[in-house]
């Protein structure tokens, strides 16, 4: 891709300063917020990586490098806004208080998890304390959805705005091109918020597309495209602000490309030593979202090692805590095999359910596998 | 001959045609430099280039409708699809296009190419990377769908595929890839398709699977031996076209039929195993056919176990049936 660095919407510099008069739109209270729910994303992300190291957890999907990202467009936006998230999205999440042990009763699988053990790890699903849409795993099915959730605010008057959030290999989905022309057509109030990390498992980003980046891909929809620093946090909450603000305003969608990049494998079962060039990750190390943030509350004053210290211990107590509660959480009961996939039972299902409870009865219960995830 | 594994014999299978013909290339996602999700590919780039194994953007509909493409203007695609539960953006070009092609155009255009995904569930892979999809695909005219169950036919029947001048919808069973090995020959061989293969001769109930339910019905046939029920174990390997001879020559032989698949019972391919023995044979069954399947839900996760056939569930069904 030909688009420079100069090109790319920045605030913080290197040093941690801002442009002279440069208005975050966030309290002081809100942007110690942030940079918590960016230490939270890291613990939650660590413990994961341990977890299923250690085999306790079959899964986890790397956060490590685009927390700026989530982070930013998350604290844009409002606690009745529709998230329709990808699974790397634990920041928004984790900001917009969702408690680190729900997340973590999806981890692992439990009778807790609000989606019953039915998804696989990463999966997740909430209604409360926000509209977080239940992930699924095939790519891009959820963006014509988030355009269509905002037409629904749209045609009841409410001023709500959907945010979806998927990858730069999304965006060659069939999902990404008919959300963007439906949502174009519609103008509904729908923010696309592309996080380009450089990688699509293996596939790097210009595998996607031979535009100059993704967000020119706007302009034949019929919005803005616009592209972000996706490792500065305050470039993207203020571009996220924007488009929240223009969609409110009955202005239509706005596509945002997030620059940022994938500090990990594509998840734990990816090795991405073997394509991922060390030059490219130790350059993107130096651009890391939580120091430059760091630098930026300290610069500001709102930051000491006091400060840290604190942070750090809440964050990591309240991930291995939450660790503890759900791994100690009985399984799901088979029951929930059956349940939830009408209304209402049916009669063929529920005979179903009754013959594996006889079996179980009379043969045992079916063994587990060792169910090791290749992906 | 060499002893692999399931995916080694895949990998073997692509090797080897695409040394033997070099129309033939293979597309996908990840099955470039880091050869595969599995590795089915592994190898493949380095030795025929980039122009024969690469990288496609992350569209099934891409993937397939070139591949469309390619084959009828001279290639022998291999399309890879990562897991078969993301074939569905392809639908349109699999069900549409390439299977309905040679009839529409009257035999003018043809569309020789595979593809090949994974599928099925034992890997803790929840509702998106465990499902088993082939009697929406065994239901589409034109099409083929084959199944290995073992290293050796899955390079013979992969390499009868990519030879074949039709579609073939090549079905891996994931579960499998890296738990069974077996004797696998050298070079260019074939194994027919729309041939099935008699994994264990028997005379009192006969058993029918296919892809990873095989290797858990040869258990639920030794358990059942101990018992003093002799199960004769049939692999199907080509779903469309189906061996329907050998499958009532299967069924006659003990009267007592038992199928089994990991899909969803409503509509699935053992209902067409039963029907064409029920419509042909009947008056040679002792007991009502049974099936064993995956339930009619969504395939879940952290309970997949429950979700799969096992031994348990194949063998209580086989019993019933002897005991008839
Ligand atoms: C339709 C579909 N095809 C393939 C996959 C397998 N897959 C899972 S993630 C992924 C790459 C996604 O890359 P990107 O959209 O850039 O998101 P990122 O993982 O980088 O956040 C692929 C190919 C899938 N989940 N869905
Ligand atoms: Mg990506």
């Amino acid at each position: 891709m030909t688009m420079t660095e100069a090109d790319l919407l920045t605030v913080i510099e290197a040093d941690g300063g801002t442009p002279p008069d440069f208005d975050t739109g966030l309290s002081d209270a809100e942007l110690r917020r942030a940079y918590r729910a960016m230490l939270s994303v890291r613990a939650f992300d660590d413990t994961c990586m341990k977890l299923q190291r250690a085999g306790r957890i079959g899964f986890s999907i790397p956060n490590r490098g685009i927390e700026a990202t989530q982070v930013g467009a998350a604290s844009a936006l409002r606690p009745t806004d529709f998230f329709f998230p990808s699974y790397r999205d634990f920041g928004m999440a984790l900001y917009l208080g969702v408690p680190p042990v729900e997340m973590m009763h999806n981890m692992f699988g439990d009778a807790l998890d609000s989606a019953k053990g039915r998804q696989m790890p990463v999966h997740f699903s909430f209604t409360e304390p926000i509209k977080y849409f239940s992930i699924s795993s095939p790519i891009g099915t959820h963006i014509p959805q988030a355009v269509g959730a905002a037409y629904a605010f749209k045609l009841r008057g409410e001023d709500h705005v959907s945010l979806v959030s998927f990858g730069d290999g999304g965006t060659s989905s069939l999902g990404f091109h008919s959300g963007m022309n439906f949502a174009g057509v519609w103008k509904a109030p729908v923010i696309f918020l592309c996080q380009n990390n450089g990688w699509a498992i293996s596939c790097p980003s210009d595998h996607q597309t031979a535009s100059d980046g993704f967000a020119i891909k706007a302009a034949a929809y019929g919005m803005p495209g616009i592209t972000v620093d996706g490792n500065d946090l305050l470039a993207v909450h203020q571009v996220v602000s924007e488009a929240a603000e223009r969609a409110r305003k009955g202005e239509g969608p706005t596509l945002i490309e997030a620059r940022t990049y994938r500090m990990g494998g594509h998840s734990t079962s990816d090795d991405p030593t073997k394509y991922v060039p060390a030059e490219e990750l130790a350059k993107w190390a130096e651009k890391d979202p939580v120091e430059r943030f760091r630098r930026y509350l300290a610069k500001r004053g709102l930051w000491d090692e006091a400060l840290e210290e604190r942070l750090q211990a809440e964050v990591s107590a309240e991930v291995r805590d939450a660790a503890k509660v759900a791994e100690n959480t009985p399984g799901p009961g088979l029951e929930t095999i059956f349940s939830d996939v009408y209304a209402q039972l049916p009669p063929h299902l529920r005979r179903q359910g009754e013959a594996a409870f006889d079996l179980a009865k009379r043969k045992g219960e079916a063994g587990a596998g060792d169910g090791a995830f290749p992906l | 001959m060499s002893t692999l594994t399931l995916i080694q014999a895949v990998n073997d299978g692509l090797k080897t045609a695409m040394r033997g013909d070099e129309r033939v290339l293979v597309l996908g996602e990840d099955v470039g430099p880091k050869g595969g999700v599995f590795l089915a590919t592994e190898g493949l780039t380095s030795e025929f280039g980039p122009e024969r194994c690469f990288d496609t953007p992350l569209s099934e509909d891409g993937i397939i409708g070139t591949a469309i493409g390619m084959a009828v203007n001279g290639l022998r695609p291999v399309a890879e699809i990562q897991f078969q539960d993301f074939i569905f953006p392809a639908f349109d070009q699999i069900v549409s296009e390439a299977a309905k092609l040679r009839y529409r155009s009257g035999g003018q255009y043809t569309a020789p190419m595979v593809i090949r995904t994974p599928y099925g569930g034992g890997i803790r892979g929840g509702l998106y990377h465990s499902q088993s999809g082939e009697a929406y695909f065994a239901h589409t005219p034109g099409l083929k769908v084959v199944i290995p169950s073992t290293p050796h036919d899955a390079k013979g029947l992969l390499l009868a595929s990519i030879a074949d001048p039709d579609p073939v919808l090549f079905l891996e069973p994931k579960a499998l890839y890296r738990s069974v090995k077996g004797e696998v020959p050298e070079g260019d061989y074939r194994v027919d398709l729309s041939t099935l293969r008699t994994v264990r001769p028997g005379k009192d109930v006969t058993v029918f699977c296919y892809g990873a339910m095989v290797p858990v019905c040869e258990r639920a046939a030794q358990q059942a031996a101990e018992q003093g029920i002799d199960c004769l174990v049939v692999d199907l390997r080509t779903l469309t076209p189906l061996d329907e001879e050998g499958v009532l020559e299967a069924a006659k032989a003990t009267g007592r039929v038992v199928t089994v698949h990991e899909a969803p019972r409503f509509c699935g391919y053992g209902a067409e195993i039963s029907a064409l023995i029920a419509e042909n044979v009947i008056e040679y069954m002792e007991a009502p056919i049974r099936r064993v399947t995956g339930f009619d839900t969504p395939f879940p996760n952290t309970l997949e176990h429950h979700y799969m056939p096992d031994e348990r569930r194949v063998l209580d069904a086989i019993e019933s049936v002897a005991r008839f």
